[in-house]
């Protein structure tokens, strides 16, 4: 085995444990660790199976090894990224009803208080 | 039997104009019978705008974050909508919109059953008549409503605009949150809802600031051509 294959399962590994150790202390949602866990896993498999990417390489037609992981990666970001702000969006939308319906109740509860007085 | 009429006031430390603002509001006498009720929708002001607008005996409803004014408005529409009022009123806080100009929308309203009444600045050239850039934005505005939905409407972006019940519920199920006014108009065209536009006299603002400001006004450009656009092509 070559020292950059142990070098990249290694930090793998912590990878998935750091991931495990988030999910465990709810610190992140299982269906946004998804992807992070679909990454190891192809690192994982590209690290075992070195004959892989360059195998990937031929089929698809890149020169340079490096720039198909390059450009894959980098796609791969960019969906994640899209996703993330309709995640935002969906927030930001949620929040903005809450945001009415607490000030809506709070006017309700002004005048309950004021005719309770009265 | 005479309807309710609840006036939206959305608020962005706005202390120093309310004190002004709402007595002469409530003083205001609706034709038509109407009964007026003042709302002040605080947007997570940093000033006592709260405290001011209780004291002079105004519905208050504070939000806990800011929203924008889209959503400002949209709060108060809400609580027309759950209170059963007939019809309410944008009106800024920042003494923009005189409330003897009421009537006018009122009137329009009652005699011609627009769902949506715009009180605009530019129909009679009269009263506070804005910048020679933001009078730029303004045309632009114009132009892009009229492609989008044939509506002639020159003041597009006037947030002094009546909204009758099958409006309110309409914007109390959605309503921009960034820049509302010209987006707003183009998806209640697009419902069948008739929008209209009537002259009024405006002021200039007594204190805050304005939300759109130098840089600000490209992105607001952009961004609201962006959301027209959209609401354009969405499916109802």
């Amino acid at each position: 085995m070559l020292r950059i294959q142990i070098i990249t399962i290694a930090v793998n590994v912590l990878f998935v444990l750091y991931i495990s150790r988030l999910i465990v202390k709810g610190k992140l949602r299982e269906e946004y660790a998804i992807v992070w866990v679909i990454c190891t896993i192809f690192l994982l498999l590209f690290s075992l199976w070195t004959d892989g990417l360059e195998l990937l390489r031929r089929i698809t037609g890149v020169v340079v090894a490096a720039n198909l992981v390059f450009t894959g990666f980098i796609f791969a970001i960019l969906v994640y990224l899209l996703h993330l702000s309709v995640v935002a969006s969906k927030l930001h939308n949620d929040n903005k009803k809450l945001a009415q319906e607490i000030s809506l109740l709070k006017e309700q509860f002004n005048k309950h208080l004021e005719e309770q007085k009265s | 039997m005479p309807g309710k009429v609840l006036i939206v006031i959305p608020c962005y430390n706005e202390e120093a104009s309310l004190p002004t603002l709402l007595p002469e509001l409530l003083a205001t006498k609706l034709p038509n019978g109407y009964q007026l009720e003042a709302a002040v929708v605080n947007d997570c002001s940093k000033d006592n705008t709260v405290a001011v607008a209780r004291k002079h005996k105004a519905t208050v409803l504070d939000l806990p974050v800011n929203l924008g004014i889209g959503g400002a408005v949209q709060t108060g529409i809400r609580y027309a909508r759950d209170n059963g009022f007939d019809l309410a009123i944008q009106l800024d806080g920042d003494g923009q919109h005189p409330p003897r100009e009421l009537h006018k929308l009122i009137n329009y309203h009652d005699e011609t059953g627009a769902n949506i009444v715009i009180g605009s600045r530019f129909l009679e050239k009269e009263g506070f008549q804005s910048s020679f850039v933001r009078r730029l934005g303004i045309n632009y505005f114009h132009w892009v409503n009229r492609l989008m939905t044939g509506l002639a409407i020159y003041d597009s972006t006037s947030g002094f605009r009546l909204f009758d019940r099958k409006a309110i519920e309409m914007a109390a199920a959605s309503y921009p949150d960034e820049y509302p006014e010209p987006e707003s108009l183009v998806v209640f065209s697009k419902a069948g809802l008739k929008v209209a536009e009537v002259p009024v006299i405006m002021a200039e603002r007594q204190g805050g600031q304005s939300s759109i400001r130098s840089f600000g006004s490209l992105y607001y450009c952009f961004k609201v051509s962006l959301a027209m656009f959209f609401s354009f092509i969405r499916k109802t």
